[in-house]
């Protein structure tokens, strides 16, 4: 089981967080403090496994993290996940928004957190791995992407000609007519 | 107002949305907080719209926020408001919010039910997409108890996307809901198959999950993994296989032997490291699981090695990580075999990567031996000086007082060197483990005699430069060694040097500014030195000497009497009063040594840790009795004086409980006694230890000390351990050259003799002898010391309650909560838990609570049974019974563990448990899945098929479906049968319950469970029907009742199970099946065929392949035995022809083969048997010679019954038949006679019974 995902930045900001046990909001930064405290002390070239720290989980859990640039990809998982497997899904994970995101950066995730969980719902439920298969969690992220266009386009077909197809900037202008439009 | 409102909608327009609110966040570093709370009034407002649009937009911002660690399940409504939208855009924002900040005490939760039951039945696959996500991450024991039918509907969806969700879903609901894993289970498995390689995974990935957590009760599915894990090329889910066998292999050991071949294959075959690693790990765990004695064993230890060597010298240093890792599990059995790679090891420990470091440091932990411990702990003592003030040396600390501590400082050779290594280790600035430190200085302070003359020389010299350690406040941690230091000193005094010296530096002002209790200790062992002191100088005539000590104690003392520690205070007062009493009698000239030291006189021994909870409870003592009785509750305030007054009164019972208590303390002082006097390795100081003390050097009493050091170890100041490391080389040195001097002699002595004898190469283990001949005391037990270790399992863990027995079938109450009945639903045994037929009130608290109570009643039959041999209870699991006794039916937690073998229905099920059994007794995999097809479980058909014949069978232990299939042959095989009996002994239970299983039926478990007397002769009740030149048929009738009731007018039904068996060489095909039917028993056929059509038979049988087909008879009248006439025609078909051919049997219908093996309680059965309305009749038996136990289980197997009671040579038995007649017997034996007396109520089915009981005995 993955007990918690978490993507922070190289000053311990969070980009993402996703718990799969409950914690309260304070208990969650203070994890999320911790664990960029143990892995951000870390040198390059080291291994990428530690053992949780005192906050998440005990013996049989694991921190196992990559680092891209400037961003902290962390998994805390159990000792039923093959240690090698979670790097690969987190190979996974980040291969895959960079092609949902085209080259992603931090930027991308700091400011399309929503997008990244719906990402990350395809390939991780509720702590499980649900699919390790790239196309597959890309095809499903667009259909759904697809069609939460569709449902915007019922609103507003004008924005098709707005240069910028960004789905979520469109949703954000998309919400602001609407409602203007509803309440008229 | 108007304008207002639109003006209001107009800002609105330019709301934040996600964006906007990161974007402003990040401007407004400087205010960060005071931004965001404006951003959440902000929110707030748009949260009261009623345009959803806006509050989609401000729910996904609090997302955001979440993350930021804000608290926003204020706003968990409007949450379910959004999730609740038509869009999907807005859905998914919804379940998103509630994902992250949703949990079991959020009370919305229960409004969401609805909403999520139709959102998993949307037709958009997304939406039932999105709920399933959101759902997985805050399901409710509520939400699964009303969602896991839907759920498990969704489970054979027509999209593998949803599928693939539900399946993993499913792991959560089980969770929460436990009483639905039984019924959901039979499709999850289905899953497993699934042609979607993603569903496939999942159905993986969640079995795994609960199979790690309960492994037995997934053994059964151990075929279907091995299949899946020799076809799938999935790496993801042949890793979770692989892990998952990992858990199986420790309760199966076949299972281990069956899977090393096809593992090895992959770690040759495979690329990916991470399935390499696995397959590694549960090779090593199968190799653990498998007690020695394989053969080829040592060649997979020495390839895992091999790999794992491969890993830890690859530059990945995860790669190297995970080969630590790896190795220290086979440290654990095989340590010769990752001894031979210590360089490496010893090599990362100087890896740059802490992980790393701290792994190889486990590693060493199982490494180290006589020869190299000194070696091994002098290169983590120069990681330690290196390593200056980092948790890493904390953990280097630790790990070398475990491995010097490690199985009662077995590796020590030299405790001198031990000593001074604990004290270069208090040289350690900043660590947190002084304390660690302490109690390994004085555990070896107390348990080597030998070697306390060096250790309270260290202490002393420790408490002189006590300074050191004090220095700042940063090294609090390692002041505790003065603690030891103190102890040590103070109690082993005589040992001193000068004492006079200790007690000064013991006495010094900057001792006040320790923790109170070290100068509590001080305070009480510079006493115990002044007593030494004293003595000595009372020996010398200068009793000026004398008194100048007591004047310092006197003078120093004080400042501890005005110490803030309570401690500190009342012993130092109380000391010195002592003193100021000594130094009078002192200064009248009166010898007082004598009488001080008597002060501290008798020896302290090392006690257990565990000593105190393993005090066995004295028989008759009950702790939980009321000492006094607890005064009743109708008591009201006023009366309680009176209450106090009372107490008073139980007091008269407690001396006498004392004295009982001091004469079984003497009793047991003296059996103490005795054992230590018996006991080798308890060396007494002299008989009487007391005196030993007093009279000072006791030393010479001990026989061990020869300290054959060359150099005198007066080392001034601390000590360096390195000295020792040399001076242990030189030692062995000698002794090596020693040796051989002496072999040299021998060998002249004996040249012509023995050529050679022995090679004095590389010394092993047993030749280091250590430098002192030490004797470690060992720690002291209470005497009846219950050996038991409880193991503690965390008592909250959910997973507890997944511990199901999944093998059985289900019970008809066994169904998931339907929406519409739920008030009705699944009533839980009803006459075993009274309370539970409100179903209505199934909260979890009173589940678990119920799951307790049953598992306590679990231990306590356990208990019963190891107790009371003779008392016995029968807990059978039954299926349909009719829940008349109060025995438990239908509940799927209350299995004992044998019961939960012997699920015996002639289910797909049992066949399954008895498949596992036969797989892994055979070495090839089945082949065969083709030709079986028609029957789900097809495994024994390939064993069936060898018995065609039975003489070119190879040697192999066969399993025993064999025996039932050619029960003909028995007799011939019952010899070899026994053998491997004997051979199987320890899996006895294992091994009858192959009878029972394929014997079909409810057949009793007696024979597992009477007694562990000796093992019974094989049973089959199986016969032979009718056989021909092609074809064998053997019936045996599985009585398997559908009508609990009982009605004559329904008719009961009785299953018949009937093997078919080609002997030929032809395929055999067409079978039918006809019975001619009588007035009393009727084949039931489907529905539209005549009276008189045949049952098609649903299999064909290739050459040599037997199959079982069961056939359901309607039988109306059950008091007398019947036979029906029947036929079998079948085509037997060879390459160039086929013919028509008929086989005529004859069905016997025993009055057994009508009652159903039953529990029943002595107090039922005694009631039953008093309530008068049973008619009485009795048999005898002569010339009967089998055991009684013996007897009774071929009573139980033959005629289903059950045994209620034994008492030696006489048992009650209770049957019940299939319309509910009771039978009850009561057998007794004398000699060869066995009588037995029977009641039943209906009289002609009790004398057919009988009579078939006397010939089954007459048989044999």
């Amino acid at each position: 089981m993955i007990k918690a995902i978490l993507i922070f930045n190289n000053h311990g900001k969070p980009r993402l967080s996703k718990f799969y046990e409950h914690y309260n909001e304070d208990t969650e930064q203070q994890i999320i403090r911790e664990t960029f405290h143990l892995v951000s002390k870390r040198d390059e070239n080291v291994c990428n496994f530690l053992e949780g720290g005192m906050l998440i989980g005990g013996s049989d859990y694991k921190l196992i993290y990559r680092h891209y640039a400037t961003l902290y990809f962390v998994f805390c998982v159990d000792s039923s996940e093959s240690e090698l497997g979670i790097l690969d899904l987190i190979q996974v994970f980040v291969e895959t928004l960079d092609k949902c995101f085209e080259n992603v950066c931090e930027l991308d995730l700091i400011f399309h957190v929503d997008k990244v969980h719906n990402i990350l719902a395809e390939m991780v439920m509720g702590g499980m791995v649900l699919e390790t298969n790239m196309n597959e969690i890309i095809t499903q992220v667009d259909a759904q992407n697809k069609m939460e266009k569709s449902e915007v386009m019922c609103f507003v077909t004008f924005i098709n000609q707005c240069p910028c197809l960004d789905i979520c900037s469109m949703q954000g202008h998309c919400f602001a007519f609407h409602t203007a439009s509803a309440s008229r | 107002m108007a304008l207002k409102i639109v003006k209001g909608s107009i800002d609105r327009m330019f709301d934040k949305n996600l964006q906007d609110l990161v974007r402003g966040i990040r401007n407004h570093k400087e205010d960060e907080a005071k931004y965001i709370s404006t951003c959440i009034d902000e929110i707030k407002q748009e949260l009261k719209q009623d345009n959803i649009a806006v509050k989609a937009n401000a729910v996904c911002k609090l997302t955001y926020l979440q993350m930021l660690g804000y608290d926003v399940s204020w706003a968990a409504f409007n949450i379910v408001e959004v999730m609740s939208s038509s869009k999907f855009t807005y859905k998914r924002i919804g379940y998103l919010a509630a994902s992250q900040c949703f949990h079991e005490s959020t009370d919305v939760i229960m409004l969401t039910t609805n909403q999520i039951r139709k959102d998993l039945s949307s037709p958009n696959q997304y939406d039932t997409g999105v709920a399933l996500t959101g759902l997985s991450c805050f399901v409710t024991p509520d939400l699964a108890r009303d969602l896991a039918n839907d759920i498990m509907t969704l489970m054979s969806h027509t999209k593998p996307y949803i599928r693939k969700k539900a399946v993993l879903i499913m792991y959560k609901v089980f969770l929460k809901y436990p009483e639905s894993l039984r019924p959901a289970f039979p499709r999850l498995k289905e899953k497993l198959e699934d042609p979607d390689p993603g569903v496939q995974s999942a159905a993986v990935n969640v079995i795994c999950e609960l199979a790690r957590r309960n492994p037995k009760n997934y053994l059964s599915l151990a075929p279907l993994f091995f299949k899946l894990m020799t076809s799938s090329t999935n790496n993801w889910v042949l890793i979770k296989i692989i892990k998952l066998f990992g858990a199986l292999t420790p309760l199966e050991p076949r299972l281990g032997k069956k899977l090393i071949e096809p593992l090895t294959n992959l770690i040759h075959s495979t690329s990916a490291m991470s399935l390499l690693y696995e397959c590694v790990n549960t090779v090593i765990a199968v190799l653990i699981s498998l007690s020695s004695g394989m053969p080829n064993h040592s060649a997979s230890i020495q390839l895992c090695v091999q790999k794992l060597r491969i890993l830890i010298e690859d530059s990945d240093q995860n790669l190297k990580y995970l080969g630590l890792l790896a190795m220290s599990k086979i440290l654990k059995t095989h340590p010769k075999s990752v001894q031979s790679h210590k360089d490496l090891i010893l090599q990362c420990l100087d890896d740059k990567d802490e992980s790393i470091r701290l792994r190889a440091l486990d590693l060493l932990y199982g490494m180290v031996s006589k020869k190299n411990l000194m070696e091994i702990v002098k290169k983590l003592m120069l990681h330690v000086d290196k390593a200056e003030g980092t948790t890493y040396r904390d953990e280097l600390l630790t790990k070398i007082i475990d491995i010097c501590s490690q199985s009662n400082y077995q590796y020590i050779t030299n405790f001198e060197w031990y000593i001074s290594i604990l004290v270069e280790l208090t040289r350690l600035e900043g660590t947190r483990h002084g304390h660690l430190i302490a109690s390994q200085m004085l555990d070896v302070a107390i348990r080597v005699r030998a070697i306390r003359v060096f250790a309270v020389a260290q202490m002393a010299t420790l408490l002189d430069n006590a300074h050191l350690l004090t220095g700042n406040m940063q090294r609090m941690g390692i002041c505790e060694v003065l603690y030891a230091a103190a102890w040590i000193c103070g109690e082993f005094s005589e040992h001193l040097e000068n004492p006079m010296q200790t007690l000064e530096a013991m006495l010094r002002p900057k001792v006040a500014t320790l923790p109170g209790h070290i100068q509590a200790v001080y305070v009480q062992n510079a006493a115990k030195l002044f007593a030494t002191v004293l003595k000595n100088q009372e020996g010398n005539t200068d009793s000026t000497a004398a008194q100048e000590t007591s004047q310092l104690m006197i003078d120093r003392l004080p400042l501890f009497v005005q110490s803030a520690n309570l401690e500190v205070q009342e012993r130092a007062s109380c000391i010195l009063q002592l003193v100021k009493y000594i130094q009078k009698l002192q200064q009248k000239d009166v010898e007082v040594a004598e009488e001080v030291c008597a002060l501290f006189a008798g020896e302290l021994n090392p006690v257990a840790p565990k000593a105190q909870k393993k005090v066995p409870v004295p028989e008759g003592l009950d702790l939980d009795a009321w000492i006094n009785e607890p005064p009743s509750e109708s008591e009201s305030e006023d009366e309680q004086p009176k209450a106090i007054f009372a107490k008073e009164e139980p007091k008269h019972s407690r001396p006498r409980h004392t004295e009982v208590d001091e004469k079984e303390l003497a009793r047991r002082r003296e059996a103490r006694k005795q054992e230590q006097a018996n006991n080798p390795f308890y060396i007494k100081a002299s008989p009487s230890s007391q005196k030993a003390y007093q009279e000072a050097p006791g030393v010479e009493h001990i026989p061990v000390v020869q300290i054959d050091l060359s150099v005198p170890l007066k080392v001034p100041g601390l000590p360096m351990s390195d000295q020792y490391v040399k001076l242990e080389e030189e030692r062995r040195q000698k002794e090596r050259a020693d040796k051989k001097k002496k072999e040299k002699k021998k060998r002249k002595e004996k040249r012509s003799g023995r050529g050679r004898k022995h090679d004095s190469g590389p010394e092993s283990e047993e030749d280091i002898t250590p430098a002192h001949m030490v004797d470690i005391v060992t720690e002291e037990m209470p005497e009846n010391a219950l050996p038991s270790d409880d193991d503690d399992k965390d008592p909250n863990d959910p997973h507890k309650a997944l511990d199901i027995d999944l093998d059985k079938p289900l019970a008809d109450s066994e169904k998931l909560p339907v929406r519409a009945h739920r008030a009705a639903e699944a009533p839980k045994s009803p006459a075993e838990d009274g309370e539970a037929e409100n179903a209505a009130s199934q909260e979890p608290k009173k589940k678990s609570s119920k799951e307790k109570r049953e598992k306590k009643k679990d231990k306590d039959r356990d208990r019963k049974k190891s107790k009371e041999e003779k008392k016995k209870k029968k807990h059978k699991h039954e299926e349909k019974g009719e829940d008349l006794l109060g025995g438990q039916a239908d509940e799927p937690v209350v299995q004992s563990e044998e019961t939960n073998e012997v699920a015996a229905l002639p289910t797909s099920t049992s066949a399954e448990v008895s498949d596992l059994d036969f797989w892994l007794s055979n070495a090839p995999v089945p082949s065969n899945t083709q030709e079986a097809a028609t029957v789900a479980e097809a495994a024994p058909v390939p064993e069936a098929a060898s018995g065609t014949a039975p003489d070119s069978e190879p040697e192999e232990p066969k399993d025993t479906e064999m025996e039932e299939t050619k029960s003909s042959k028995h007799k011939k095989k019952k010899q070899k049968k026994e053998k491997e009996e004997k051979e199987k002994k320890k899996k006895k239970k294992h091994h009858h319950h192959h009878h029972h299983s394929d014997g079909g039926g409810e057949e009793s478990v007696q024979n597992g469970t009477v007694e562990e007397e000796e093992p019974l002769p094989p049973m089959s009740n199986y016969c032979l029907l009718a056989e021909n030149s092609y074809i064998k048929m053997m019936m045996e009738d599985a009585d398997e009742v559908y009508d609990i009731q009982g009605n004559l007018q329904d008719g009961s039904q009785v299953v018949v199970s009937v093997i078919f068996e080609n002997k030929c060489d032809s395929f055999l095909k067409s079978m039918e099946f006809n019975v001619l039917d009588s007035l009393n028993s009727k084949l039931q056929r489907p529905e539209g065929s005549g009276p008189h059509d045949g049952l098609t038979v649903p299999f064909q049988l290739p050459p040599g392949v037997s199959n079982e087909a069961r056939f359901v008879f309607t039988v109306q009248s059950i008091v007398m035995p019947q036979k029906l006439k029947g036929t079998l025609t079948f085509i037997v078909k060879n390459e160039d022809s086929s013919t028509h051919e008929k086989l005529d049997f004859k069905l016997h219908f025993t009055c057994t083969s009508y009652l159903i093996t039953t529990p029943c309680y002595s107090d039922a059965f005694a009631k039953l048997l008093e309530s008068g309305d049973l008619k009485c009749s009795s048999v005898r038996l002569e010339g009967v010679i089998m055991p009684f136990h013996h007897l009774l289980a071929r009573i139980c197997f033959h005629h289903h019954f059950s045994v209620v009671e034994r008492i030696d040579s006489c048992a009650s038995m209770y049957s019940r038949s299939i319309q509910g007649h009771h039978v009850c017997l009561l057998v007794k034996t004398s000699g060869q006679t066995v009588s037995i007396d029977a009641k039943c109520d209906e009289p002609t089915l009790l004398g057919n019974v009988l009579d078939e009981i006397k010939q089954t005995f007459s048989q044999c």
